[in-house]
């Protein structure tokens, strides 16, 4: 497996040997990815190839779930985040998720909402929090849209405007990684294109990996994109060379539509 | 098809409009201030009441619910957000057993523990006993309410590097309240009718309550027992304004449940 393309930015995040299933079952076999920082990479694949396992391996998340198992290690700024001596609660708080279906506190407010990482962990000070939640929802677009109603329940929103909030509400919590479960596949094409842009624009500060099965939004968003299949990486590459000139031959019939 | 429907209906709220149609001819004439406020008169002596019993049920049933929610909440969060555990499976199969034990024999146990130790009719042992008939059902409603919490909500929670246990308090159980809320106000109503394991503990009295939760105390079940079998007109009717008394306060907290889920459902439907 070819990898390419890395040399353009530094690795944040890498993965050797990194293995997980549930039970008896292997979900992922010995994954080897380098994650460049500050760009955008996507994780392609058809059903049951094991990405949504794989990020949910990169903030410790898949170990939650009774019977799951993991193996091998996951670097992040060289350090692996599987050591023993690593507190699985602190690295969740510096790699943020937003998940396929949005999730907001049905309880809270927005602006509740969109703190709630930094609240339940303890800040107190109005001043910090109004302007964590000010800068977060200007950055998930979503501020001009919110900000004279802020008070209202979290659930209040439409789909496109409620994945947005959790979009926000991972950044407020200021992470270096963020991590996107086909975040856009619960929504229509006007509220897509609009976390997209966002999408885009975060890269100044973030290094994302977003989980999609959609070619056309790999293509559109995407600086580097891996293609799984059954648990394997097959390919990794800038996104263009990918869907261009695709190097392994089920990259190619994958990408054809042979199959998916 | 439609007819057998309504008939079904109709004899489902036929004798629910009965007894209770019956309850407030009988017991209606009997309701004044003084009726509530007034101990017990001897037979012949008008202007008798059921002030002791009210009050006796409040204390007993407030007991019970201050050991029973801490226990039957803290045992529900435990079923539902660690149900891997092998103490989980097997406690919750048998709060379920103890949901359908007859509580006659919930009494006889607290008689033996607590009355024949301290050799006396008491308060605490009413309570302690209404408190076991309440632990299941609040356990239960517990882990029901929290389990339909997503689990999206959980891992939204876990996500932002929020740590397990408070992620349980502060999103899980907030999410779940109106469920807890309901669960033991359900349990509360349950608890202020129950008689039998108050036969051998509270015991009853004709006194107000004096200070002492060592000693007998009156509750309203217990007088609508012991007034209702008496051959005494009198008696008799003080325990139809007791019943009326009794089927009023449980008309009031399920209407309050009513009110309650009604309100809070808004939030989760919008949600799904």
């Amino acid at each position: 497996m070819e990898q390419s393309g890395s040399h353009v930015s530094s690795t944040k995040f890498e993965t050797k040997e990194l293995k997980a299933g549930f039970g008896r079952n292997m979900v992922l076999n010995g994954i080897n990815l380098r994650i460049p920082q500050n760009r955008i990479t996507a994780v392609m694949g058809p059903s049951g190839c094991g990405k949504t396992t794989f990020i949910r391996c990169l903030n410790r998340l898949h170990e939650l779930t009774p019977g799951a198992t993991v193996g091998g290690e996951a670097l992040l700024d060289g350090e692996n985040i599987y050591d023993r001596n690593v507190d699985p609660v602190a690295i969740r708080r510096r790699i943020g998720m937003v998940f396929q279906k949005p999730n907001p506190f049905p309880t809270m407010s927005i602006y509740h909402n969109v703190v709630a990482g930094l609240t339940l962990n303890g800040v107190g000070d109005k001043k910090v929090l109004n302007h964590a939640a000010e800068q977060s929802l200007r950055s998930a677009y979503l501020w001009d849209e919110v900000k004279d109603k802020l008070t209202n329940s979290g659930a209040s929103l439409s789909g496109g405007q409620q994945q947005r909030l959790c979009i926000a509400r991972a950044l407020a919590v200021e992470p270096e990684v963020l991590l996107m479960d086909e975040p856009c596949s619960a929504l229509d094409p006007t509220a897509t294109a609009k976390i997209e842009e966002l999408i885009s624009n975060l890269k100044r500060d973030y290094t994302i990996i977003i989980v999609t099965h959609n070619m056309q939004q790999a293509s559109r968003v995407a600086d580097y994109t891996a293609f799984f299949y059954l648990g394997k990486l097959i390919e990794f590459d800038e996104t263009a060379t990918l869907f261009e000139n695709p190097k392994e031959e089920l990259t190619e019939r994958y990408i054809t539509g042979k199959f998916g | 098809m439609t007819g057998l429907v309504y008939a079904a209906v109709a004899v489902a709220v036929v004798p629910l409009v009965l007894i209770v149609g019956d309850v407030v001819i009988q017991g209606g004439s009997q309701l004044s201030l003084s009726f509530l406020t007034n101990l017990p008169r001897p037979v012949g002596v008008p202007g008798g009441g059921i002030g002791n019993a009210i009050e006796g049920s409040a204390i007993i049933v407030g007991l019970a619910t201050l050991i029973a929610v801490p226990i039957g909440v803290g045992a529900g969060i435990y079923f539902s957000e660690w149900p891997e555990s092998r103490l989980s499976f097997i406690s919750s199969f048998m709060n379920d057993v103890m949901a359908e034990f007859p509580s006659i024999t919930l009494g006889i146990f607290v008689y033996i523990i607590i009355v024949l130790t301290t050799r006396t009719f008491s308060a605490i042992s009413g309570g302690v006993a209404l408190a076991l008939i309440m632990i299941p059902i609040v356990a239960r409603t517990t882990e029901e309410s929290l389990k339909i919490v997503p689990v999206s909500l959980r891992e939204a929670s876990l996500a932002l590097g929020i740590p397990r246990w408070k992620t349980v308090i502060r999103i899980v159980i907030s999410t779940g309240r109106s469920g807890l809320a309901t669960g033991i106000l359900l349990s509360i109503a349950r608890a202020t009718g129950e008689t039998a394991p108050l036969l051998f503990t509270a015991f009853g009295s004709s006194y107000y309550f004096g200070g002492n939760l060592n000693s007998p105390i009156a509750a309203l079940p217990l007088l609508i027992y012991t007034y209702g079998i008496s051959p005494f007109p009198q008696w008799q009717a003080a325990a139809w304004g007791a019943a009326l008394v009794l089927v009023g306060f449980m008309l009031i907290l399920n209407l309050s449940v009513k009110l309650l889920i009604g309100r809070k459902f808004a939030g989760v439907r919008a949600e799904i």
